[in-house]
């Protein structure tokens, strides 16, 4: 256990070490100069000389690249061209939103996906089955921005069901918060319900076949207590990598989402930012996905070693 | 183990060879031929949509902007500018499946030759597997929003992003076959006859992977399809005045109170041209399944 | 204990516990049905261990798994399977559920398979208490520890909380059986409870199953293509082949001398005792498990058979007391093997 936890700990340190790399050198990367790019809105030589100082764009790149991550790891990420604000604010106005939006979807999507999956693998060669492999089917080939599009079209201008854009924050009001976001929510999570189902039908038909689900039954065990207790625990750790895997996806997907809905959130901060060349934004943004990206995942493998016990005990990931 | 054993006949004479046995399996299956026809006329479409379409996709014409599917001369309607909405979708949906060939042709040249060295070669695996994480923190469209900034919007840029974001599945599939092919007895008899790693790799393993790596590639395309449209719509994608999919959604949201419909259409093709492909990789991935019983 | 007197002690029971009946077994195919089982017919007494041998392929366990119900819904099945007289064929699953785990029980042949792997050796156990016996969890439990040590795990006390992975392959069938036997279960199926296992703990196993029978009083009917293990435990035997019951005998008449030509030919394919290691050589039965569905009226074995005639193919022997023997041994053979086998063995010579 130990040593499964010390080999992904030191694996997720290493691949986030390495992006913050790319970053850096991403940064680099992009036209003109870096100064430039950093200083916003004051460009007169002074200003740029004073921001060469300070971020030490003058030293040596290996030194440059330490100060870097002193200054990520601070959480200074610089000021916003447009707007001058320090970035770190603007992600701890834009973060709760995407979090909210995000944490929402992914509890849709499991819950329908993992619903949908074992219904369709318990009646194999059903209707049931047919109706989930078709939705999913289909929930894999369609542009999810285009859904929300419709649903704001068809259900939020016309009924006025749903506001069509805008947030509250859910301190301010919980339930206009959760009327704002819950549209969005849905169709983020409908979007990755699709992938999540497909994989757990799959796990699901691997347990059902298993021997030991057949022990189970015949042990007498009542249908509901085989389906959950023996074949869905097994097909947890498939689950939950499959769930940790949409992380990209969600991310993604959330921008989108954001845009559509007009949510303020981290997405729609991203999209500006990209048209407007507000680099230090896109920069903090990428940085901040890939870290949250690694640290979710190495969660999952934590969860891994709870969900099975070859990994608790042996350290061999099954 | 099998809960049955069934005395049965011996399945499939010697003759029958495996190639025809899977065109055989998917010919017997009506939604892989469905959908194949399908993706044959959306190709010849897209091939020959630049004599096909009716009008220039440039072509604006100011006195007619919004007009209704069903205007006598523009079947499906016309946009802001007047221009034919059939010929924008027609070469819309060119632009989808070029980015989705260019970008699964990305990910295909860059994620084989990893995929078959980390399976193969012991020493390569924690390297590889070190490069996908990396690739996999960054997701599609902060990929596509590193590029973006650093090279600017464009199709070939968009397709880039979305190939490279696609490399970690394909190394994962071709890695995990090789581990497979690696342990088989001709891949092992080849070794022992002095036949060298690329040889072995080249000649052995890369012929026996293509069936895996197709069935990647077929559910690799419409992702990027979906990816492409994507961003388009949020403008990362292909440029204005080009005609794309999703920038033609982004205007009808612009334009949605005046023209509703507009934003019907183009999301429909962009569907169709993704569930034609999951369909028939699904078929594809039915019909290479040794087990064949799986749906 | 000899085979004698074990053969003895079957006969002083008379009551069966298990009939089976003119038992059939067919699934659908894409290329039609297949016949799996075909007119089985098999008593267990109370307290008798029985022994099924016959090819892989040669429906054993189908029939076992058609004991309790456990074959998938697209099996068709007939006939009749009496548990202390009370009919299991076309039975409710919800009495059927009650049926399994807590009057007929399984082992099954791979042990590290057949345990799921997530859960505790202890909450496997238990669970069945919990289900049949309506106990607590914690009862469950310490009675769980109990079962373990009753079938010979050291220490079970520590080990009800280790996982299957954790324990050898011989601790994990003893783990299955602790499991059979939670309820005290009128019959006891085990499907090739060895075959997985090492020689020296097959041993061990056997002699589980035989305490069992010997305290509890569990019938048991044992499947396996395993002559030794045959010789080894069972009281009476079944020969199966593609599907048929083609002889039945207390278990040293039929090593003594078997009548049909497939048990003869099985009998000289294994290495079983009684014969002198070296002198005889092993020999196969030409041919393949035919698909039985082909040949409804003809003897199954007829194509492999040495002795086979016209007559062979044209109708299927039926089963019944073999020549001048005891009116237990019953054989389904048109041209039963000249007895004692030793004769055979020189004509094969």
């Amino acid at each position: 256990m130990a040593r499964y936890l010390l080999t992904r700990a030191w694996q997720s340190a290493l691949t986030l070490l390495l992006s913050t790399i790319v970053v850096f050198f991403g940064v680099r990367a992009l036209p003109g100069d870096p100064a430039l790019a950093l200083a916003g809105e004051d460009r007169s030589p002074e200003a740029l000389e004073a921001i060469r100082r300070h971020y030490g764009l003058d030293q040596p790149l290996p030194l440059q690249f330490a100060q870097y991550v002193e200054r990520m790891a601070q959480g200074d990420f610089g000021v916003s061209i447009r707007t001058g604000t320090p970035v770190s604010s603007m992600l701890t106005t834009a973060l709760p939103v995407t979090v909210e939006l995000s944490v929402l979807a992914i509890l849709i999507a499991t819950a329908l996906g993992v619903g949908a999956g074992v219904l369709a693998a318990v009646r194999r060669g059903r209707p049931a089955e047919w109706l989930a492999n078709a939705l999913a089917l289909i929930g894999l080939s369609v542009p999810h921005f285009w859904l929300g599009l419709l649903a704001i079209l068809y259900l939020s201008v016309a009924t006025g069901l749903f506001p069509a854009s805008g947030f509250v924050p859910f301190l301010e009001d919980p339930v206009d918060n959760l009327h704002h976001i819950v549209l969005p929510a849905v169709i983020l999570g409908t979007g990755l319900a699709a992938i999540i189902m497909r994989q757990t039908r799959s796990a699901m038909l691997d347990s059902l076949s298993s021997d030991y689900v057949r022990t189970a039954k015949a042990k007498g065990l009542r249908p509901r207590a085989v389906i959950t207790q023996h074949a869905l625990r097994n097909s947890l750790i498939v689950v939950v990598t499959v769930v940790g895997l949409q992380l990209g996806g969600l991310i993604s997907g959330a921008v989108v989402t954001e845009q559509i809905f007009g949510l303020p959130g981290f997405g729609k901060m991203t999209i500006d930012a990209v048209f407007q060349r507000d680099y230090p934004v896109i920069q903090a943004v990428v940085l901040l996905t890939a870290t949250a990206y690694i640290v979710i995942n190495f969660l999952v493998d934590l969860l891994y070693s709870v969900i099975d016990p070859r990994i608790r005990v042996t350290g061999d990931p099954a | 183990m099998t809960v049955l054993t069934v005395p049965m006949a011996e399945t499939g004479s010697a003759g029958v060879t495996r190639r025809t046995r899977v065109l055989r399996r998917l010919r017997r299956n009506p939604l892989a031929v469905v959908s194949f026809v399908v993706l044959a006329l959306a190709g010849a479409i897209a091939l020959l949509s630049p004599w096909l379409a009716p009008y220039s996709v440039d072509q604006t014409d100011f006195a007619h902007t919004f007009a209704p599917p069903g205007t006598p001369g523009h079947v499906l309607g016309t946009d802001d500018l007047g221009r034919d909405v059939l010929s924008r979708i027609m070469l819309g949906a060119r632009a989808s499946l070029q980015v989705g060939l260019l970008a699964v042709a990305t990910s295909l040249v860059i994620g084989v030759p990893l995929g078959l060295a980390a399976g193969y070669f012991r020493a390569w695996d924690a390297l590889i597997s070190r490069f996908t994480d990396l690739l996999l923190a960054f997701p599609f469209l902060i990929m596509a929003v590193g590029l973006a900034a650093i090279r600017g919007a464009s199709l070939g840029n968009a397709a880039v992003a979305i190939g490279i974001a696609q490399i970690p599945g394909v190394i994962r599939v071709v890695r995990s076959d090789t581990l497979r092919l690696k342990s088989l007895d001709f891949v092992a008899a080849a070794v022992v006859d002095g036949a060298s790693d690329l040889w072995v790799l080249t000649r052995h393993i890369l012929p026996n992977a293509t069936s895996v790596i197709l069935v990647q590639a077929t559910v690799a395309i419409p992702a990027a399809i979906l990816g492409e449209a994507v961003l388009s719509f949020l403008g990362l994608g292909i440029q204005p005045p080009a005609p794309s999919l999703g920038t033609m959604l982004a205007t009808a949201q612009q334009f949605a109170a005046r023209a509703p419909w507009a934003a019907v259409l183009p999301g429909v093709v962009i569907m169709g041209l993704a569930l034609a492909f999951n369909v028939f990789g699904d078929a594809l991935r039915d019909a290479l399944d040794p087990k064949g019983d799986r749906r | 204990m000899t085979t004698v007197e074990r053969a003895g002690a079957a006969a002083a029971v008379d009551t069966p516990v298990l009939e089976i009946r003119d038992l059939s077994v067919s699934f659908p195919t894409e290329t039609g049905t297949v016949s799996a089982v075909d007119g089985v017919s098999l008593d267990l007494a109370s307290g008798e261990i029985v022994g099924m041998v016959g090819e892989s392929g040669c429906g054993k366990s189908v029939t076992a798994m058609s004991i309790a119900g456990l074959l998938p819904a697209s099996a068709r099945i007939t006939g009749s399977v009496r548990l202390d007289g009370t009919e299991l064929v076309g039975t409710r699953e919800s009495v059927l559920r009650r049926v399994r785990g807590k009057e007929i029980a399984y082992i099954f042949q791979e042990p590290m398979t057949s345990l799921n792997p997530v859960l505790t050796v202890g909450r496997q156990i238990g669970e069945v208490l919990q289900v049949h016996e309506r106990m607590t969890r914690r009862a469950a439990r310490a009675r769980a520890v109990e079962l373990l040590t009753l079938v010979g795990i050291p220490s079970a006390a520590q080990r009800v909380d280790t996982y299957p992975h954790q324990l050898s392959g011989g601790m994990r069938q003893r783990v299955m059986i602790a499991m059979a036997v939670a309820c005290g279960p009128k019959v006891l199926v085990a499907d090739e409870p060895t075959t997985a296992l090492d020689v020296t703990v097959q041993a061990g196993i056997l002699q589980v199953l035989r305490d069992l029978r010997d305290r509890l009083g569990t019938s048991i009917l044992i499947i396996t293509h395993d002559l030794g293990v045959i010789a080894d435990i069972a009281d009476r035997v079944v020969v199966m082949y593609a599907g048929r019951v083609v002889e039945r005998a207390p278990v040293n008449d039929l090593f003594a001398h078997p009548y049909h030509r497939y048990t003869a030919g099985l009998l000289s394919a294994s290495p079983t005792p009684g014969r002198h290691a070296g002198t005889d050589r092993l020999q196969e039965i030409p041919g393949l498990v035919p698909v039985l569905s082909t040949q409804p009226d003809a003897c199954t074995f007829a194509d492999r058979c040495p002795a086979a005639d016209a007559g062979c193919r044209d109708s299927a022997p039926p089963l019944e007391v073999a020549r001048a023997g005891g009116t237990d041994h019953l054989a389904a053979c048109w041209h039963p093997c000249p007895s004692p086998r030793s004769q055979i063995e020189e004509v094969n010579r």
